[in-house]
């Protein structure tokens, strides 16, 4: 491929089109911020947290100065809460709910209030948990994605010999490898990978299931073997044109970003992104922040059926992107690299759109055949592994979360099954219920009324 | 525009807001700003022997990033020359012949100390004084401020040492540190004062450093007690006028001090009972410019009420303060959720249940979860309605008949 296949801008230009979104929070906004929480009993927050973070608690904690305790209660609940506090779609979740939101239609920061208190610890290097006293048992995790790194966090503070196995060379998953840069760089997720480390579980990266270990190894290894490994490859378009250079799918594009290594990122100057979910988004951001011309997000359905949430689409509005509602990519068109994309409307008319890269975004397979040929456990029909409640598959040595298990959702449902799973582990394999914090939402306790007259 | 000009015990001025002494009224210069600014009337930075103060002098009490709901000080009187003063409050009367420039004066606990600066005082011109028997600091260790507001017998005979030589009105500022506010206020009325002002400020610290474990406001690794003003003092303040306004046997005016930063806490103190206000630690923390909303907000209160003039409203709810054995015992009142205006915060569920009588229940409607109120259990205590950040979401309703009013005296005074 061409030299200038990449982007055009200077470094310095491209390092401030990428500095983070949301910048952090100093300690005196993060004062300010924390003090307007009502400290809601039984909070909404907390309800729509999908690992249910004590989130009023935490904010207290920052407003009287006790930012490490913060940080406690977050990670507490959820051992990738620095990622989340970054990634989270709060819009919808914590922040969508918050009373503050509800009354002058201003909620609380708390994806921000999150972020200062995890990096407060994490830049003074704090250890908040410690591994628990050796039970003799071990657990192999695959895929060091939230999952993993959720169930591997919490069976090793149990006192479980914890394995994870990861395929790439870097621990994370898509924390690591699937975020968009201008939303969280690498390193965060990496060191919270390492907080896990920490904890004495040992990482085996650039290790493939089948290929560097088999599975059947794994799984006499070890007492019980948690699946974690998300999902596969982009699905096709089954379109011609579609192996031409210049065609790309969107997770492979937005993992070379991460490397940082700029004009490593393969980069037209007119750039088509098929599919309009989140990554969709991240894509037409991305590609016009590295400098691309033109951006086109095309899609099949009308916006109102587009997945990507309201504010993600608002912020490639503001990066310029263009959108082509309603249309559908028939051809790509090209002999060795694209020129152009045919695409047909509603109507069924076909134009032919000039662009020289073409980045798919329409979703990924599931992993439907490593469970069924690989390890041997059920999957569904929509190729889901199956798994009761305490995640466990129908091998009841095998229990599995994450996208690979719920079909593809945000990194804190991830991290929420990773930490049932470490329960359910536990349970099958000692006989005793543990409870880790944000596990389970109960009703708040009716307290018993005064019997005499008053 | 109603009529704000007001005669305090003889001492005129254009409104009833006027600066207490304190730093504000430290020298000529600043009043006159202050009179530029708006204020009606000044009390001079208590004049004596000069006195040396100490770095630091102030300490603060925040609430989360909310700077100074409470202020103290280890700040004695004037530290400038007794002539200087004088001379510079000739200079300003003159200058400013409508508004009250009134002296504070404190000098150690002798007839003649007394009496020759109050004749020295009342050659500048000036409105009036006012003693100041409050200081609780320092200046009480020496046997003055606080020392004589705490015995009635002192307040009763420096008052009459300085009427027997005052010709202007002598105001008698009162000390909070004390059990019964009542027993001053009557010292300074039979010693002759013309009106009293009250409160001083109250004994306080106000905190510790937990890093260097020195309290605030550290003086070289120490620390002393000081006087505690501003926004928190306020209801203490209020009390103390309203028990002196409404004891039978005190009727002259009072002046109120403690907490007042705006027009509508000038008017509750009038309500209560003061015929004009002082106002110090707003000043000290916004500047003198907070006048400028106190007169306009006042003008628009009294404007929208059809009240003619300020003075109209001074005393008017004196009446509604009573002993508690005065109050009705069957009036009963109930909390009720208003749901459409509930934001699920739960805070009046976890309030009564923690800290008041377990009368909140959950109810599931419209797919969302409300607190309600189990009248059954409910005391009418009003914790929960002061809790709820919501206006109007919880209200507190009239549940008994109004037929059968009972105090507790009327209920005990038969046994």
């Amino acid at each position: 491929m061409a030299n200038d296949y990449c982007t055009p801008l200077d470094i310095t230009q491209i390092e401030h089109n990428f500095a983070e979104l949301d910048p952090a929070m100093s300690p005196a906004e993060a004062a300010v911020e924390a003090s307007r929480c009502l400290y809601c009993y039984d909070a909404p927050c907390t309800h729509a947290c999908p690992t249910h973070i004590d989130v009023p608690g935490f904010i207290k904690k920052i407003a009287s100065g006790n930012v490490t305790g913060a940080a406690r209660v977050i990670f507490d609940a959820n051992p990738i809460g620095a990622s989340c506090a970054r990634v989270c779609p709060v819009e919808v979740l914590c922040e969508g709910s918050c009373v503050e939101k509800t009354l002058i239609k201003k909620p609380i920061e708390i994806g921000r209030l999150q972020r200062y208190a995890t990096d407060f610890v994490m830049a003074n290097g704090k250890q908040l948990f410690e591994k628990g006293t050796p039970n003799g048992r071990s657990v192999g995790v695959v895929g060091s994605g939230p999952a993993g790194l959720s169930c591997a966090t919490y069976l090793a503070r149990l006192g479980y010999d914890v394995t994870v196995y990861e395929r790439k060379e870097k621990a994370g998953g898509l924390d690591t490898y699937g975020m968009a840069e201008y939303k969280m760089p690498q390193a965060v997720s990496l060191a919270e990978a390492d907080q896990v480390k920490r904890l004495g579980v040992e990482f085996r990266l650039n290790c493939e299931i089948g290929r560097d270990v088999s599975f059947d190894g794994l799984r006499a290894a070890h007492d019980a073997v948690f699946l974690a490994v998300g999902l596969g490859a982009t699905n096709r378009l089954n379109i011609p044109g579609e192996d031409l250079d210049g065609v790309i799918d969107a997770l492979h594009f937005i993992e070379t970003i991460k490397t940082r290594d700029w004009r490593s990122v393969p980069l037209g100057r007119t750039v088509a992104v098929i599919g309009a979910g989140n990554t969709a988004i991240d894509a037409v951001t991305q590609a016009k922040r590295l400098g691309a011309d033109r951006v086109i997000l095309i899609y099949r359905r009308t916006e109102k059926d587009a997945p990507a949430y309201d504010y993600e689409m608002e912020l490639a509005r503001k990066d310029g992107v263009e959108f082509m509602w309603q249309t559908s990519p028939v051809e790509i068109l090209g002999s060795e690299r694209v020129t152009g994309l045919r695409v047909a409307d509603a109507a069924g008319l076909v134009t032919e759109i000039e662009c020289d890269q073409v980045i798919k975004a329409i979703g990924q397979q599931k992993m439907a055949s490593f469970f069924t040929d690989i390890a041997g456990v059920a999957a569904d029909e929509k190729g889901r592994v199956v798994i009761n409640e305490n995640m466990q598959s129908s091998d009841p040595k095998i229990f599995a979360g994450g996208d690979c298990a719920n079909g593809g959702a945000e990194a804190v449902d991830a991290s929420q099954m990773g930490k049932h799973a470490a329960m359910g582990i536990h349970e099958a394999l000692t006989g005793e219920k543990v409870e880790f914090a944000g596990a389970i939402l109960r009703d708040p306790p009716k307290a018993p009324v005064d019997p005499n007259p008053h | 525009m109603a009529d704000l000009t007001t005669n305090f015990a003889g001492i005129k001025s254009p409104n009833p807001f006027w600066l207490a002494s304190a730093p504000p009224t430290n020298m000529g210069s600043m009043i006159e700003r202050a009179f530029d600014a708006g204020w009606g009337g000044a009390v001079w930075k208590t004049l004596g022997e000069p006195i040396t103060n100490v770095s630091s002098r102030l300490a603060g009490l925040d609430q989360g990033p909310t700077r100074l709901i409470g202020l103290n000080n280890i700040e004695l009187i004037t530290d400038r020359p007794l002539e200087v003063n004088l001379r510079e409050m000739a200079d300003c009367k003159r200058r400013y012949p409508n508004h009250a420039v009134i002296a504070s004066l404190m000098v150690e606990s002798k007839k003649e100390a007394w009496q020759e600066i109050t004749k020295r005082t009342q050659d500048t011109g000036c409105d009036g004084f006012e003693l100041n028997f409050g200081c609780p600091h320092g200046m009480s260790e020496r046997g003055m401020g606080a020392a004589m507001g705490q015995v009635p017998e002192y307040t009763c005979m420096v008052t009459e040492w300085v009427k027997e030589v005052a010709e202007i009105p002598v105001i008698v500022k009162l000390t909070p540190n004390v059990t019964n506010i009542v027993p001053p206020g009557r010292a300074a009325q039979n010693g002759g004062a013309d009106a009293v002002s009250l409160i001083n400020t109250i004994n306080s610290v106000m905190g510790v450093d937990i890093d260097t474990l020195v309290p605030y406001p550290n003086v070289n690794g120490m620390a002393a007690h000081g006087g505690y003003c501003g926004t928190a003092v306020k209801p203490i303040a209020l009390n103390m006028v309203s028990e002196l306004a409404r004891d039978a046997e005190f009727n002259i005016p009072i002046s109120g001090i403690g907490g007042i930063n705006t027009w509508r806490d000038a008017v509750e103190f009038m309500l209560l009972g003061a015929g004009s206000v002082q106002v110090c630690t707003a000043v000290m923390h916004y500047g003198y410019r907070i006048v400028e909303d106190m007169i306009d907000g006042l003008n628009n209160y009294l404007d929208s009420k059809g009240i003619a003039a300020v003075g109209d409203i001074v005393g008017k709810s004196v009446n509604r303060v009573t002993d508690w054995g005065n109050l009705d015992l069957n009036y009963v009142v109930k909390a009720h959720v208003n749901e459409e205006k509930c934001v699920q915060c739960n805070l009046c569920y976890v309030a009564c249940e923690d800290g008041a009588h377990q009368s909140f229940e959950f109810v599931e409607s419209n797919g969302k979860r409300y607190p309600r109120v189990i009248e059954a259990e409910c005391v009418g205590c009003n914790l929960c309605y002061l809790v709820c950040p919501s206006p109007g979401a919880i209200t507190m309703e009239r549940r008994d008949d109004g037929s059968n009013p009972e105090t507790w005296r009327e209920r005990t005074s038969g046994q």
